[in-house]
């Protein structure tokens, strides 16, 4: 092999995790498949989720390529820019869809709140690194302010969805940094008895979207029918499928969003339990392989960071295979690397780029 | 790990160490969440994919497949020689769904910025919203232009629940002036649904709007309706059809052809110009009806998808009630047309022979109460064909008397009088028959004999459709046979044009004495030729027997004189006349009433002779404006 050759390859996979790399590519693979389906052969959204992709692993292998110190220093002022920019969005933001979640800056629009799904977990796992040896109760409140504030500002323009992943998020990290238990089941309670007035504040639409999960069938028409048909298609896919591009409920349009949110419905229906059990396999093999970069992990940020990143990703996946097969309410979460949209895919292999830096940065602090 | 650890210590690495062995438990315990929470979502698709497979594919194939019924063509209705009086035709209809709609208003509104919506659509709309109160959809505007239908479809994103759809719709070119024979049809109201259900027949009527509401249209609604055939295609979401997996296809309904002559009908209808009445011409030799008009009529194309409000009201309130079949269930006095039916009663009773003679001084005395004739000072010396060509009323007041109530209730039961015909169209009225006994249930009264005396002139009681009357006058034309009024001649086969004749059916034959018959018959024809009606029928190149008569509206006191032009008009009397033609061999029997139009030779007769002349001739009228004749002084 000519030297250049060898020391582009170099270059390329110096950062990069194999294992975890082999998996996001598989599950890629079944995105392209399933997409090229429930688009009905659309050429054009095909093409451009392919673009999506090559963006992505772009970012994945810039982030790959950016030692965990820069992360760490840029936590903070990523942190206070998207708060900056989410609380701009309350003031002046655009209006689509009865939410305001865009920022028009002139030259292009941004929605914040997706920003700040990897700038949340950042700036926790920063705080608390830096206060490491002096944890304190003090030190938690701090956290679940950082975390409360933009939460609510995003829960607020309305975005269920956005907000649920990011609580999540932030949990992870406090979770992981050693939360105590008492406060856990304290806060957990709480919240319980704190959910009658949760539920007064609710929008209406969300409201019904929880109502309907406990009975899709009460409102067939409106917001249960989603859930009915995504039912039905996933259920009528039995052991094997009815075979890629047969499935009558994804081309005949009874499934809803079936390119976006609902696109498990649509992998369900073809490719039936046995497809189903392989994609939760691979799901689980990035999550396991995941965990073991976590695990050993060199330092507190880079522990807590991973692991906020990994559990998010899991929520991601359980949260949208759960609302889809009817046993969580329909929130708007994308299922990850098989829905159609740039922007989630971008934010899920950024944090699968960060995962393996911290990886192969490890050595590079430990000496 | 700690345990090999905590042979070096240092109290730094020790704590991280701790830290450390914190941390991977709780990544531990994440771990067992996810480990957990897949779990339950393999779970969950066992359960949807294997238990509850079958279930949940049967739905989607559900979802997938729809069954549509594919609806048949109803049948036409066609007169003898073919006249198209009732075909469908095909065009686009704006149809709307208006249980997928919330603001209805708002929505057609907005359509009528895209092709044209009048306030006559709109009133039509409501009308049929408030009426269907039913699934499925409703057409806002029919008869869409190439145009507007391409102006539609681009923006019919913009109207979820509205479309275009290729409708059938009936159509009857004759308009009017077959509205009460042909009849209409309408949309199916929740009332007709029960009924189909109750019949069983709700299935064939899967996909169906209309049914035929009245005439004919709805006396043979299975003939002409058809089997509604069966299409299995696959739909989407949307409820668009994407392929067609099977079809049955649908048997088109079976045609109507007519005993009737639209152009006799035509003639006849124009004959009455602007006055109201009735005709049924009837072909003596079978009952087939050539001629059944009730005028005034309605477009009945009105009708077919939904009449609007204000031509509703219009056509409702009319004083001239155009919605009146006056043929079938309009009842009249006879007047005088029954004093031949009387003479035949007196000859099969034996009160009277054809030579006896009467003097008519003018009236007729009874209980002190004087009945007048309505020639003044009577014709003197009259026998039984004077009596009929020259319309004593004297004569008949006194055999009246002389036969008594139940003997004339009797005899003229035979001819039909006071009884439904059986006529192949609904709604006939019974008309009144007067008797003792009907009396005694219609009002719990014992009937006065004085009463009697009107009777014999067609006055008092009596009470029949323009129907019995076609149907008497067609008895004695052809020597006594009942048959069944008979508006449909044959049933045709959409597909092969073969025709099912329907049979003449025979009621009854009386037995009436020929020479007696003749003594009748020949004074009918002394009617025509010098009595009442013999200005009408001059120069006629046919012989022809007829009897005027004149209904009074109002009574008249005692010692009162009837002033024409001193009563209002929907007061004055009705102009009456039944006839047969030619008179050896009758091919045609008729019954005309034209109301308010005073004697019966003054209007009735000349209409009739227009359509005798038509009918055996082939003579079309001139159309003039009013046949002013006043040849007789007696209707």
């Amino acid at each position: 092999m000519h030297p250049a050759v060898r020391r582009l390859e170099r270059f390329l996979t110096r950062n990069i995790d194999g294992t975890l790399l082999g998996i996001v590519l598989a599950l890629l693979a079944v995105g392209v498949v399933v997409l090229v389906s429930a688009s009905n052969l659309n050429a054009a959204r095909v093409t451009g989720q392919l673009a999506n992709m090559l963006i992505a692993l772009a970012v994945l292998w810039l982030f790959a390529n950016i030692p965990p110190h820069y992360l760490m220093r840029l936590a903070l002022p990523l942190y206070v820019v998207g708060l900056c920019l989410l609380v701009a969005v309350a003031l002046f933001g655009e209006v689509a869809h009865g939410a305001r979640r865009w920022l028009d800056l002139g030259v292009t629009r941004i929605q914040p709140s997706e920003f700040m799904k990897i700038a949340v977990p950042l700036a926790l796992a920063w705080y608390f690194d830096r206060h490491e040896k002096t944890l304190r109760l003090y030190n938690y409140g701090v956290a679940v302010a950082m975390l409360l504030i933009p939460v609510a500002l995003i829960a607020r323009q309305p975005d269920l969805g956005t907000a649920v992943l990011i609580t999540a998020a932030g949990f992870f990290v406090l979770f992981l940094a050693g939360l105590s238990w008492r406060i856990i089941a304290a806060v957990g309670i709480a919240c319980a008895a704190a959910l009658p007035f949760v539920w007064s504040a609710l929008r209406d639409y969300q409201r019904q979207r929880i109502l309907t999960l406990f009975d899709p069938s009460q409102d067939p028409l409106g917001t249960g029918y989603h859930t009915i048909q995504s039912m039905i298609a996933v259920g009528s896919g039995g052991w094997f499928g009815k075979g890629w591009l047969n499935g009558s409920q994804t081309h005949l349009d009874f499934i809803p969003e079936r390119t976006t949110d609902f696109v498990f419905a649509v992998f369900a229906e073809e490719f039936g339990l046995l497809g189903c059990l392989v994609l939760l396999g691979l799901f689980l093999a990035a999550i396991s392989r995941s965990m073991l970069i976590t695990a050993n992990a060199p330092t507190l940020f880079a522990r807590l960071l991973c692991g906020a990143i990994t559990l998010t990703f899991f929520t991601y996946a359980f949260v949208n295979m759960g609302m889809v097969s009817g046993i969580l309410p329909v929130v708007g979460v994308p299922l990850p690397f098989l829905s159609y949209g740039g922007t989630a895919l971008v934010s899920i292999c950024l944090g699968f780029g960060i995962l393996m830096s911290i990886n192969s940065h490890k050595k590079l602090v430990q000496t | 790990m700690p345990s090999e650890l905590s042979i070096n210590p240092g109290i730094e690495l020790r704590n991280a160490e701790l830290e450390l062995h914190h941390f991977q438990m709780r990544l531990a315990i994440a771990a067992g969440f996810v480990l957990l929470a897949f779990l339950l979502l393999a779970g969950r698709f066992f359960y949807l994919q294997v238990v509850r497979h079958g279930e949940l594919y049967t739905l989607a194939e559900a979802n997938r497949i729809a069954i549509v019924p594919v609806v048949p063509n109803r049948g036409v209705i066609v007169d003898r020689n073919g006249v198209l009086l009732a075909h469908d035709y095909s065009a686009y209809t704006l149809e709307v769904q208006p249980d997928r709609i919330a603001n209805l208003e708002r929505v057609i509104d907005e359509l009528a910025t895209v092709v044209e919506i009048t306030p006559r659509d709109r009133r039509r709309f409501r009308r049929l919203l408030e009426e269907s109160k039913s699934i499925g959809t409703l057409p806002i505007r029919t008869r869409l232009s190439d145009e507007e239908i391409a102006r539609f479809a681009a923006v019919r994103y913009r109207f979820p629940g509205v479309e275009i759809n290729a409708r059938l719709f009936r159509q009857y070119p004759q308009g009017e002036m077959f509205s009460h024979v042909v009849g209409h049809i309408g949309r199916i109201n929740q009332r007709e649904v029960e009924r189909l259900q109750a019949n069983g027949l709700w299935a064939n009527y899967r996909g169906t709007d209309y049914i035929g509401k009245t005439g004919l249209e709805h006396q043979y609604e299975s003939t002409l309706h058809g089997t509604t055939g069966v299409e299995e295609v696959e739909v989407d979401s949307g409820g668009r059809p994407v392929r067609t997996l099977s079809r049955t296809p649908p048997v088109s309904g079976n045609n109507l052809v007519l005993n009737l002559d639209a152009r006799l009908q035509e003639v006849a209808y124009e004959a009455f110009s602007e006055n109201r009445g009735a005709l049924v011409a009837i072909d003596p030799a079978t009952g087939g009806i050539l001629a059944f008009v009730s005028k005034p009529g309605f477009d009945p194309n009105l009708f077919v998808d939904g009449i609007d409000s204000q031509n509703w009201n219009e056509l409702n309130t009319s004083p001239e009630k155009p919605l009146v079949n006056r043929a079938l269930s309009g009842t009249y006095p006879p007047g005088s047309t029954f004093k031949p039916y009387m003479a035949l009663a007196a000859l099969a009773y034996g009160k009277r022979t054809p030579q006896q003679t009467i003097n008519d001084p003018g009236y007729f005395m009874f209980g002190g109460h004087q009945f007048r004739d309505s020639h003044a000072g009577g014709h003197g010396i009259v026998d039984m064909h004077k009596s009929i060509v020259k319309s004593s009323d004297t004569y008949y007041y006194m055999l009246a008397n002389d036969l008594g109530i139940d003997a004339i209730a009797r005899f003229m039961a035979q001819f039909g009088f006071g009884a439904p015909t059986g006529i192949d169209l609904a709604g006939e009225a019974t008309g009144i028959l007067p008797s003792q006994e009907w009396k005694m249930r219609r009002f719990n009264q014992k009937w006065y004999a004085g009463e009697t005396i009107s009777i014999g002139i067609g006055q008092g009681y009596n009470a029949y459709t323009p129907l019995q009357l076609a149907q008497a006058v067609a008895m004695l034309a052809n020597g006594g046979t009942a048959y069944r009024p008979q508006l449909v001649s044959a049933v045709e086969d959409h597909r092969t044009r073969d025709r099912a004749p329907v049979e003449p059916h025979q009621l009854r034959t009386l037995n009436l004495k020929r020479e007696h018959l003749a003594v009748v018959r020949d004074a009918l024809v002394g009617v025509n030729k010098e009595g009442t009606a013999a200005r009408s029928f001059a120069n006629a190149p046919y012989a022809s027997a007829g009897k005027t008569g004149t209904a009074q509206v109002i009574g008249i006191k005692q010692g009162e004189k009837y002033v024409e032009s001193r009563v209002q008009e929907e007061l004055r009397d009705h102009s009456l006349f039944i006839a047969y033609a030619p008179a050896e061999n009758p091919r045609i029997a008729l019954a005309v009433i034209v109301e308010n139009a005073g004697f019966g030779a003054r209007a009735a007769a000349p209409l009739a002779r227009k359509v005798i002349d038509y009918y055996l001739l082939g003579k079309v009228p001139a159309r003039e404006r009013r046949a002013g004749n006043d040849d007789a002084s007696s209707g």
